[in-house]
Order: structure tokens, then C-alpha cells, then sequence
């Protein structure tokens, strides 16, 4: 059959095919026995050299790169749920330094608020004393000009009681004008 | 233009034209190491870069490892899972050969039943030996259905021993069969679209076929796997 294959050539194609098509039986290469060994041999060779590709060097690295993933995934995770933590206790905290912001300047205000009143009511003191001072001053001075006032309507009194004395002719004594005008002004 | 629609699944020697021996480098030989190649590419050049957010080919071939692990754990259980690196084999390698069968002009290796059958014979004969080392005389206790009545489970026995021996065979067939039929169907399109009255229709069909054949290609792989994962439990945990 080989030397009949190999003694077709050109125009002869027909020919050659068809005693291939003869050896092949009923046209299923399938069955062509002679060939079988040929594939199994070269199967036999695919699979060895697949299987150990495979089990030696893809399937581990595959198996390697899906467990990281998996381990980065759980990794990020967990770090997200710690970063979560941290969030809320800087919240926390920040509203802790709020209200105490609020309490220290709730402080400062009540604090500055009696300074403020304990300054005016010291003012207020002074300023009442000074204003007593100065009104007992005032008063002194009108007692004075009041007295000297007195005084003076006396020895006027007491002048022209004399002149008048003298004048009426008599001969006034000093003494007894001025008891009579000290009487009548006490009276 | 004269071609036979089966002449694409030939054997033949990629350099030369003698025999075809154990040895001889074929078309076999190419399409299975553009396989491997394409395995490699995708598995291991698309994941050297190792990166924790994923490219394109990472992306896929991440996908396709737990696509595949998954299945495995949960068809075959937690103890299956020691199996996953010759299930993935298996899988990656039929999932691959149907895809690059489907490159025009290209040898599809899933459509021979040598290829089939050594990988459903493989599973056969891993799963059997795995179930008697595994649970020793109890594995038989996979024959005998022990919820049924008492005298229908020789019978049961009967056609469960036959259902097992059968697997392989249905196991490989499908496979090769599903490959095989649409590939040829192809090609038989392609052929009538020679004739120009019907070309339109016939491209038309091939585009369709084209399309129903991408779906196949991965649902045949897909469903290879999911059978050898089904089978692993059965070794793995035998009584019903």
C-alpha cells in the first residue's frame, strides 16, 4: 500500500486516494488499526508531560496565587474593621474635647462674669464712700456758712441795737445789748 | 475540488509519506503538542506574572482551576480532591485538543477512538483499582443496590455489573463520537458549497455547525470530567 502511495504522482492523485480509501476499509480512519499505536504512544507522551506541567509548576502557582489573594483580602478586611475602630474613637474622643471645650469655656465665662461683678461692686463702694465723703464735706461747709452767717446777723443785730440805743439818748451798755440780742435770737 | 469528508481525521506523517509506525512523528503529534503548548501558554506563561488582581490570561486560567476544583469537590467529595491534578490533566487536555481541532484545516485528536478509549480506559482502570484498595470487598457493595427488595437485586447486580463494564465504552464514544460527527457534518456542508445554487445555504449551515461545534467542544470536555468525577465517587464511596 506505502509503495503504491508513493508510486502515485501527479495526475495519478485519484489513484493514490482511492488505495488509501481501500486500506482505510469502509472510510473510517477510525478504525485504521495501524495507526493506533501511533496515537496512543503520542497521548501517552501529551498526558505525562500535561500531568507533570501541571502538578509541578501551574496547579501549585495557581493554588499559591488564590490562597494570597484570599489571605490579602482577609487582611484588608480586618484592617478596614480596625480602621473602622480607630474612626470611632476619634470621633468619640473629639466629642470628649468638645464638651469639655464647652465646659472649660462655660467656666471661664461664669468666672470673668464675678470678676466683672466683684470689680463694680468694689467701684460702687468707692464710689458711694467718695460720694458720702463728699457730701459730709458739703455739709460741714454749709454749717459753717451757716454759722458764720449766725454770726455775723449777731453782731448786726447787736451793732444796730447799740446805734439805735445811743440814738434814742441813752447810754447803751454793751454788756446787757448783747444778752438781750442773743436772747431774742435764741427765742 | 475532490475531498471525502472523513479525510480529515487521516493519520498521516507530518514529514515524508512511509508507514505509520509507534514512533513516526504525525499529525497526532502536532495537534497533541499544540496542545501541551497551548496548556503551558495559558497555565503557566499566564500566570508568571503571580499578580493578586489578575490580567486577561490569568483571569482565565484561574477560572478554568476552579471551574475544575470545584467540580471535583463537590461530584467526587473532599477526598477526591488528591485526584484533581490528573482530573485537570484530563480535562484541560480534551478541552484543548476539541478547540484547536476546530482551527480550519486542523487534526482534531479527540475524534479518534484510540485517543478516547486510552483516556476512558485510564479512568476505567484507575477508578476500578482505586475502589478495590480503597474499601476492598465492600467496593462490590456498588452491584448490590441494597434500598431495593431483596429479589429484584441479583437482577440489579446483573445490569449494574454490565452498566460498569459499559463506561468506558460510552465514556470514550461519546466523546469521539460528538468530535467525529460534527467535524464531518462540517465538512460535508463545506463540500455542498461547491455547488453554487445551494453555496449560501450551505455556508450558512457550516457557520451554524461552526457555532454548535464551539459549544460542543467545551460540553464534551465539560461532560468527560464531570463522568470521571462521578466515577471517582463511586470508588471513593461505593454504597448507595
Amino acid at each position: 500500500m506505502a509503495e503504491e502511495t508513493n508510486a502515485a504522482t501527479g495526475g495519478a492523485a485519484d489513484a493514490a486516494r482511492g488505495a488509501a480509501d481501500a486500506a482505510q476499509g469502509p472510510g473510517m480512519p477510525q478504525l485504521d488499526f495501524s495507526t493506533y499505536a501511533n496515537q496512543i504512544f503520542w497521548l501517552l507522551v501529551t498526558l505525562v508531560v500535561l500531568y507533570f506541567v501541571l502538578s509541578r509548576i501551574a496547579l501549585p502557582r495557581i493554588a499559591a496565587i488564590l490562597a494570597e489573594r484570599k489571605g490579602t483580602i482577609t487582611n484588608d478586611l480586618a484592617a478596614a474593621e480596625d480602621l473602622k475602630a480607630k474612626a470611632a474613637e476619634a470621633e468619640e474622643a473629639y466629642n470628649k474635647a468638645l464638651a469639655d471645650a464647652r465646659a472649660e469655656a462655660h467656666k471661664i465665662i461664669a468666672d470673668a462674669k464675678a470678676e466683672i461683678q466683684a470689680d463694680l461692686d468694689e467701684a460702687t463702694e468707692k464710689a458711694d464712700a467718695e460720694i458720702a465723703a463728699k457730701a459730709a464735706e458739703s455739709e460741714k461747709r454749709i454749717e459753717e456758712i451757716r454759722a458764720s452767717a449766725m454770726e455775723s446777723v449777731k453782731e448786726v443785730a447787736r451793732d444796730t441795737a447799740q446805734e439805735v440805743v445811743s440814738a434814742l439818748g441813752f447810754k447803751a451798755d454793751e454788756k446787757a445789748v448783747t444778752d438781750a440780742v442773743d436772747k431774742r435770737l435764741k427765742g | 475540488m475532490e475531498f471525502h469528508p472523513m479525510d480529515q481525521f487521516i493519520v498521516t506523517p507530518l514529514f515524508g509519506d512511509g508507514p505509520v509506525g509507534m514512533f513516526t512523528i504525525t499529525n497526532v503529534t502536532l495537534w497533541m503538542a499544540l496542545t501541551v503548548i497551548a496548556v503551558v501558554a495559558l497555565l503557566v506563561l499566564g500566570t508568571s506574572k503571580r499578580a493578586t488582581v489578575p490580567g486577561h490570561m490569568q483571569s482565565v486560567a484561574e477560572l478554568a482551576y476552579g471551574f475544575v476544583y470545584k467540580m471535583v469537590e463537590d461530584v467526587a467529595g473532599k477526598d477526591g480532591v488528591k485526584f484533581f491534578p490528573y482530573i485537570m490533566t484530563l480535562f484541560l487536555f480534551i478541552v484543548f485538543a476539541n478547540f484547536l481541532g476546530l482551527v480550519p484545516t486542523a487534526f482534531t485528536v479527540t475524534s479518534h477512538i484510540a485517543v478516547t478509549g486510552v483516556l476512558a480506559l485510564m479512568v476505567f482502570l484507575t477508578v476500578t483499582v482505586l475502589g478495590f484498595v480503597k474499601n476492598g470487598a465492600k467496593f462490590l457493595e456498588l452491584f448490590w443496590v441494597s434500598s431495593a427488595p431483596l429479589a429484584l437485586r441479583p437482577v440489579l447486580a446483573v445490569i449494574e455489573l454490565i452498566s460498569y463494564f459499559v463506561r468506558p465504552v460510552s465514556h470514550s464514544v461519546r466523546l469521539m463520537g460528538n468530535m467525529m460527527a460534527g467535524h464531518a457534518v462540517m465538512k460535508v456542508f463545506a463540500g455542498f458549497s461547491q455547488v453554487a445554487v445551494i453555496a449560501p445555504v450551505s455556508i450558512l449551515a457550516v457557520t451554524a455547525m461552526y457555532g454548535l461545534e464551539v459549544l460542543v467542544a467545551f460540553i464534551q470536555a465539560y461532560v468527560f470530567t464531570i463522568l470521571t468525577c462521578v466515577y471517582l465517587k463511586d470508588a471513593l464511596h461505593p454504597s448507595h
